[in-house]
This record gives structure tokens, sequence and C-alpha cells, in this order.
């Protein structure tokens, strides 16, 4: 019981690092990607071959993986993020294909017994379950800092301004195209470097578990802790891994098909978008460095969408 | 999505050892089978296009509704069968199948507009999109639960004994896929150009507004352009099934492609699905010899085109430029 | 003294002349009023000029500089701000939030020269450039008396404070010249009257302003100079005066003269 608590507690540090990247695309800038689980597999690669082929350290593959997986976004980006529409997300859905396609060929049984990272000495095992925690949610910790100062830096709010209205933004002197590469970018290096700790933490990589599904979780993650919200995608990562462990805490395994978790992925995007699309933690509020009494927002009830069809 | 070895054509490879063909004949026999998919491609593009010419959104849940059809054909094209092997009856089964499988699909496309769409046709851009995932999602994992993941043969409704002109071979159920694809694109068009409700759909993908204020019920055009459009699903589903197998994820790597076919048409004009569909299919066909493309790699070649189409003529072969209005 | 100038400007959408070789000139100082009927081309010259859609063709002179197909955002950075017909205000961001977006160009320049260098250093002094920046726009938010619903969703607001909302939104990146499509759409006489109190207290902020209006009340009232455009093409221009007694333009456009005054 304890040891699933711990391992949900893994999976869901790794995957809301994912999220926080689909936040920044997703979230922020209002595009729709569909290959979270393609750049998470990139980075899971770049450290297994770097580490195992290469003999890098874990420490040294993470920049390495960040990289590369942001070029790949990089590279989708710019020829559909220069149109109008959404071309993004079915090239993306593409292209998460396309990466397990070439990690298969690559080498379809994957990497096994990639070297553990170590610190000061200190090797961080599959059993050390606390450590690794600790690792995982340093690092979750430090980019939901990056990630908040950057949502409310003025390149956050150009990218908000982009995802609400693409004209007014350029009329308010934001370059649109630059912003959304960036953050489409951005976004794919953070799946790259969540791709790293799945590989440290498991010690194996292989093509199977970079599917379709994963990108539709992390999504389901970020709409369900409410999009453009940091703690909310943390909250959604927490719960998505808390659903799909479920079966295993209770035991209930040969009960619960295989697919009900899906399902559930499945409902909660429609149900969440009809009931409540900003999310369950609903908008990030800032306070912009004013006290907190005049910044009180006046409570307002369900709020219609704006109505651009 | 490998081919079977029949669609393949290993052995007219002239890269493969085989007998030596002349090139002609054997990139004659790419053609061939490429229209053959690619009518299949342009039955499926043309539930993307229709949806998007009136809600200017992807329905990413089409290409599971072509997988739901699939089965539903599968299943009630078993079920009439039993065990008779009388080749008339196996003929008037399958069309049965068939229609049964378009009507059945045709609800199925109405009731999830009605129920996770329609609900958010005022919300922000990304809601219907992300609600559409939902829908696919559930729809391809349900299929999972119920029918199992392994994979079906859609059994062909006749013999399947080839055929061959100047040296290239044409099969029956290839002659099957073209004729029943064309009789729907035409019942489609004269639908779309000739009819009362083919007018008042043209109207309300220009205006939805004006349409709505001219005395059009534009709920009831939604609704009709859904069922539509899951029908011709359904069918291209059934007949994709002769050649891909039926399984629960099929639609995925189907419908992107129908999806690129529509784009590369021009996205919300019919004609260009049709086309867009033709030529995608014909350029997978000789494409992958060609470039000596692995069979494990082909899929890329669709999503290769898309890319070089969005840089090139983002607004596809038949589509006009359309700008968001200031 | 002229601070925009288009030389033989003309747009075409297929077979459509929307915009007919136009010279428009735009004075300093003054508020330039836009008329003629419905479809004369006055939103399409609109875009031209900010850069929302591309020109087929002339050129656009701006302070001396030739601004012709520049991209939108780099037009809005030489100090040309708009507003739209149909109110295109972040829905989603609160009020001040959206005047804080209108600041985005204004901040984080200094001392650091190049986009990369400026980008970071606004990421790392977010903290107290944000408070910077929040100041500033509240102080837009009072001008236009907006500072109570600082705090409230743009999309909640009354129609009336939306687009004054987008004024200031606008005025926020301290243009030198702003254009105004139809600030007057939609509303009640009282809101309209305000307007023109604003507009006012706009130009005497030395904000060159360019408004196409239908209500020709707020228009003779507060333009001190008025083009006239028709069919895609200018066919007037000069003094209220002068425009209500032109034969071509009451032919054109107001049917029977001083019948809208009343």
């Amino acid at each position: 019981m304890l040891n699933f608590f711990q391992l949900i507690i893994i999976y869901a540090g790794i995957y809301a690092l994912m999220a926080i990247g689909q936040n920044c695309i997703t979230g922020y800038t209002g595009m729709l990607s569909l290959c979270h689980a393609g750049f998470f597999c990139i980075g899971s690669y770049v450290t297994a071959i770097l580490c195992k082929t290469f003999g890098l350290s874990f420490w040294l593959t993470i920049p390495v993986a960040a990289i590369a997986a942001g070029f790949v976004g990089f590279l989708i980006g710019v020829p559909t993020l220069r149109l109008k529409g959404d071309y993004l997300c079915i090239a993306t859905l593409g292209l998460g294909e396309i990466i397990r396609n070439i990690a298969t060929n690559l080498n379809p049984v994957g990497y096994q017994a990639i070297p553990r990272a170590s610190l000061f000495g200190y090797e961080f095992s599959a059993r050390g379950k606390w450590q690794f925690i600790a690792l995982v949610w340093v690092f979750v910790l430090v980019f939901y800092f990056l990630f908040q100062r950057l949502a409310h830096s003025r390149i956050g709010r150009a990218l908000n301004a982009v995802r609400e209205d693409e004209i007014a933004a350029q009329s308010n002197g934001i370059n649109v195209t630059k912003y959304k590469i960036g953050s489409f970018t951005l976004g794919a290096a953070v799946g790259g470097v969540a791709g790293c700790f799945m590989a440290a933490y498991t010690a194996t990589v292989n093509p199977g578990t970079f599917t379709f599904m994963v990108s539709v979780m992390v999504l389901c993650m970020v709409v369900l802790g409410g999009m453009g919200n940091g703690k909310g995608v943390i909250l959604g990562a927490f719960i998505i891994q808390f659903i799909s462990y479920f079966p295993q805490l209770f035991g209930l395994s040969s009960i619960i098909p295989a697919q009900a978790q899906q399902i559930i992925y499945g409902l909660i995007l429609v149900v969440m978008m009809i009931w409540r699309p900003q999310g369950l933690l609903g908008r990030d509020k800032f306070r912009y460095g004013i006290e907190k009494r005049r910044l009180a927002i006046p409570h307002k009830g369900a709020r219609k969408e704006g109505g651009r069809a | 999505m490998t081919l079977p070895a029949d669609l393949c054509l290993n052995e007219f490879n002239p890269y493969n050892g085989g007998t030596p063909v002349n090139t002609f004949t054997v990139y004659m026999q790419y053609i061939i089978n490429g229209l053959t998919l690619g009518s299949i491609y342009a039955l499926i593009a043309l539930g993307y296009t229709m949806v998007y010419g009136i809600l200017k959104f992807i329905n990413f849940a089409h290409g599971d509704v072509l997988m739901v059809g699939a089965y539903i054909g599968l299943l009630t094209y078993q079920a009439l069968l039993g065990d008779s092997t009388s080749a008339s009856w196996m003929m008037l089964a399958f069309l049965i199948a068939l229609v049964v499988s378009a009507l059945l699909c045709a609800l199925l496309g109405m009731f999830i507009e009605r129920v996770a769409y329609k609900p958010l046709r005022n919300a922000n851009r990304l809601a219907p999109l992300l609600s559409a995932i939902g829908v696919s999602f559930i729809l391809s994992n349900g299929a999972a639960w119920v029918f199992g993941t392994q994979s079906r043969r859609f059994p062909y409704p006749f013999a399947n004994n080839p055929i061959s002109i100047l040296g290239v071979t044409i099969t029956p159920h290839q002659i099957l896929i073209v004729i029943v694809a064309v009789v729907m694109m035409v019942a489609l068009t004269f639908f779309v150009n000739r009819t009362r409700m083919g007018k008042a759909m043209r109207a309300t993908s220009l205006d939805q507004g004006t349409s709505e204020l001219m005395g059009i019920n534009v709920n009831r055009v939604i609704s009709l352009t859904f069922a539509i459009g899951s029908a011709l699903a359904a069918v291209g589903g059934i007949l994709a099934s002769f050649d891909f197998r039926v399984y629960p994820s099929m639609g995925t790597m189907t419908g992107l492609k129908a999806f690129v076919a529509a784009v590369i048409g021009g996205i919300g004009n019919i004609s260009g699905a049709m086309l867009g569909g033709v030529l995608l299919g014909i350029l997978e066909s000789v494409g992958a010899p060609l470039l000596h493309i692995p069979n494990a790699m082909k899929d890329t070649i669709a999503f290769a085109v898309l890319i070089i189409i969005l840089l090139v003529k983002p607004d596809g072969i038949l589509g006009k430029n359309e700008k968001e209005k200031v | 003294m002229r601070i925009l100038e288009t030389e033989h400007l003309s747009r075409i959408f297929g077979g459509v002349v929307a915009v007919n070789d136009v010279n428009f000139q735009v004075e300093k100082g003054l508020v330039n009023g836009l008329i003629g009927p419905n479809g004369a081309g006055k939103t399409t010259l609109f875009n031209q000029i900010t850069g929302m859609d591309k020109p087929t063709k002339g050129r656009i002179i701006f302070n001396d500089q030739d601004i012709t197909g520049l991209p939108a955002w780099k037009i809005s950075r030489l100090g040309i701000a708009r507003t739209f017909q149909n109110i295109r205000l972040y829905k989603d961001l609160t009020v001040v939030e959206n005047v804080m977006t209108g600041l985005h160009f204004t901040v984080g320049r200094d001392p650091f020269k190049g986009r990369f260098a400026q980008a970071f250093k606004s990421y790392f002094t977010a903290g107290s450039e944000n408070k910077d920046v929040y100041l500033q726009a509240m102080e837009w938010l009072e001008f236009f008396s907006l500072e109570d619903s600082a705090q409230e969703l743009a999309g909640s607001l009354p129609y009336g404070k939306q687009r004054e909302l987008e004024i200031a939104r606008a005025l926020a990146a301290k243009p030198s010249l702003l254009f105004l499509d139809e600030p007057a759409a939609g509303m009640n006489p009282a809101e309209t009257e305000h307007l023109m109190d604003t507009v006012n207290r706009i130009r005497d902020l030395g904000v060159t302003i360019v408004l196409i209006e239908h209500d020709m009340k707020l228009v003779m009232n507060i333009c001190d100079q008025i083009t006239v455009l028709s069919f895609g093409q200018k066919i007037a221009q000069g003094t209220p005066e002068e425009i209500k007694n032109d034969s071509t333009v009451i032919e054109a456009y107001l049917g029977a003269p001083d019948e809208e005054e009343e």
C-alpha cells in the first residue's frame, strides 16, 4: 500500500513536469499539442543512449534532452504555427506517432539497465523511493516556480494575449508567431526533461511506453486542474495518477478492465469542457506585488465564455 | 498499418529480385492500388471537411466513428451470413451490413454532436477540440473493452479472383471499393448542390447567423452534417477493413490521413476532399516504393505531405484564402 | 504637419476594389474623422495602415518612414495604436491585465539591448517590473474612470466600458497616432457624450486621432478635419464646415444636408 502511494507520488512528479510543459503550450498560449508523449520519448531516449552508450552522467543528459525535444518542437512548430486554425493538433498527433515509429525502428526492444543517477556518491535506485521522490519533486518545484514567474512576467502576459485574441495581440506590439513558436518549444523542452526522470527511475525505456494515451493523459491533467494554473496542473497530475493506480491500490485489477482508465480520461475531457472549462482550481490570480486587499476579485458566478464560435 | 500481401504486391516490386517486369506496368499497378486506397480516404475526408466547413473545428472523433462503423458492419455481416455460403446472399448481406452500419453511425454522429459539441458552440476555440479528443478516447477504448484488442479480418463478400488487364492486377474488391466510393460521392454532390437541404447546408457554412435569420434551422443542418459525415465514415471504415482489418485503434491513423487528404484539397471544400483523398492514396502507394521507404515508415508520407502543403499552399488545392475579419 | 500619409493606396480583394488609389493625409495633433457609407473601405484603409492586411498597391508613410507591408506588431511599436469595430478585448483576463498587456513593448527595454537580453531581463526582474507596469496600468484606468473594475474580467464589463477599456489598452503604449474604429457604435447618448469628452482629453495628451464613425453629430462636433470615402475612393477632405457644404459628399452620402444634425 505504502509502496503504491510512493509510486503515485513519483509518477505524479514526473507527469507534473510534463503537465507543466503542456500547460505552457495549452494553458498559457492556447495551442493544442498532442505529442507530449513524443517529447517525453525523446527525453527518455536521450538519457538512455547518453548514459548507456556514452557513459555520460545523468545530470548532463537533462539539458541535452531539453534541447533535443525543444528542437523537434521548434521544427514542427515553424510550419504549423504560422497559420491560423488548428493544424497544430493534427500535425502533433502525426508527429507523436512518427517519433514512436522512429524509436521503434531505432531499437525495437528499447534500452535496459540504464545507469542510474547519482549525487555525491549516492545512487538513486528504484529501491530508495523516498530519495527518488525528493529528487523528482525538487525539479517539479523548481520548474513550477520558473513557470509561475514566466506566467506573470510580460512574456506570460503576451502569451495570454495570444491565447485570447491573436489580432488584438498584434495590435499591442506582440509578435504572435514568435511567441507561439517560443512557447511551444519551451513546453516541448520541459516534456523532454520529464523523459529523463522516467528513464532514471525505471532504468529501462521502450517505445511501447510513449503512446498517444500518454499525451491525452497529460492533456487531462492540465484540463482537470485548470488551464494556465500552475498549482492546478500539479493537482491534476496527482488525480490522474491516482486514477491510473486505483485498481492496483485497492486490489481491483481483476474486476476493472484495463480500458476503464482511458475511458475515464475521455469522460474527464468532455465533462470538464461542458461543466467547468476553467478546471478545478480555475483561473490563476496574481498580485503584481500589491497588497492583497486591493486586489480581491469580487466573486462572480458562472461566467459565460466569450462568444466566438 | 501495413497492407496485406495482395495490396502490397511485393511480387511486382522490381527491387525485390522477383521476375523482372516492365516498369510502366509496375507503376500502373501502384496507381490502381493508390486509387483504391484514395477513394477510401476521400470518403472519410468528406466528414472532416463538411464539419470543418460549418463549425470550423476538427472533429477528432471522426476516425473513431469509422472504427465503430467497421465493427457494426462486420458484426451485422457475420450475423446475417451465418453458415451460408451462397454467393448472392453474401453480396446482399454485405450491402445490408453497409446500410445498417451507415444508419447506426449517422445516429451515433448526431448523438455525439448533441452531447459533446452542441453545448460548446459558444465556448472558446479550444473547448470543442478537447471535447472531441475525449469522445475519440471514449469510443476507441470502449471498443477495445467490448470487442477486445485483437484485430479481425473482414471476409470478402465474394470470391476474390484477381483480373489481369495488360499485366495490371485488379481484384474485385478493389472494383467494389471504387464503385461504392464513387456512388456515395456522386450522391453527396447531388445532395449538396441540388436539394433544398443541401442549399441550407452551403448557406450555413458561409454564415451561420445570416442563415438563421433566413429561416434555416441551423441546429438541424449541423445535425444532418454530422449524420452524413458519419455515415460516409462508416462506409469508408468497412471498405478500409478489407485491407486493414478491424481493430479498436484503426481510426486514429486512417482518420489522420483522411484529414491530411482534406487539407490537401482545401479544408471545407467538398470536391477538394475527394481530390485530396485520391491524390494522397496515389502518393502513398507510388511514393513508398519510389523512395524506398520501409513499410513501418509508410505513414510518414502522409505526414510529410501535410507539412509540405502547409508550407507551400496552406489553403489546399481548391481552397480559398480565408482571412479572419478584423 | 503631416504625421501620416498614404500614396495611391489600393487594396483589391479578388475582383473587388475595396480601396482605390487613396491619398489620405493625417494632420498632427488633430482629430481626424474618416466617414463614408457602409462598404466605402474605411476599415480596409485602417487595416492597411495598421498592418492587419497588406495593400495591393501604394505606399504608407508614417513620420517620414515607409511602413508599407510591415507586420502589425512592428507598426504598433512605431507608435500607431488602434481599436477594433467588433471589440477585441482579452476577455478572460482582468481589466487591469488588459491594459498591462497594452504596455507590452514599453517595458523591459533599457540597459540591455537586443530582444533575447530584453526577454531575459524582463523575466528576472518580473517582480519589480510587474509592480511598475501594474501602477502605470492603473493610472490609465483612472484616466478612463475604470479603476473600480480593475479586477473584474474584461468580458464581464458593460458594453460602453469595454469600448473605453479597449481605448485604454491602445493608449497604454503611448502611441503618437491612435485609430478608433467606430468607437461610439452601440453606445447610448450619454455614453457618446462621455466618449466625446474622452476623445478631447486624449487629444490634449498630444495624441493624433483618426476615427471612423457613423454618428454625424459626434463627427461634426469633435473632428478638426474630415475625410470622406465612397466606393473605395476619397471624394472629399476638409473641415466639418466644408464637408457639410460639399456637394459631392451630400450626393454620395448625406442625401440631404443637415438631416442628421437635428
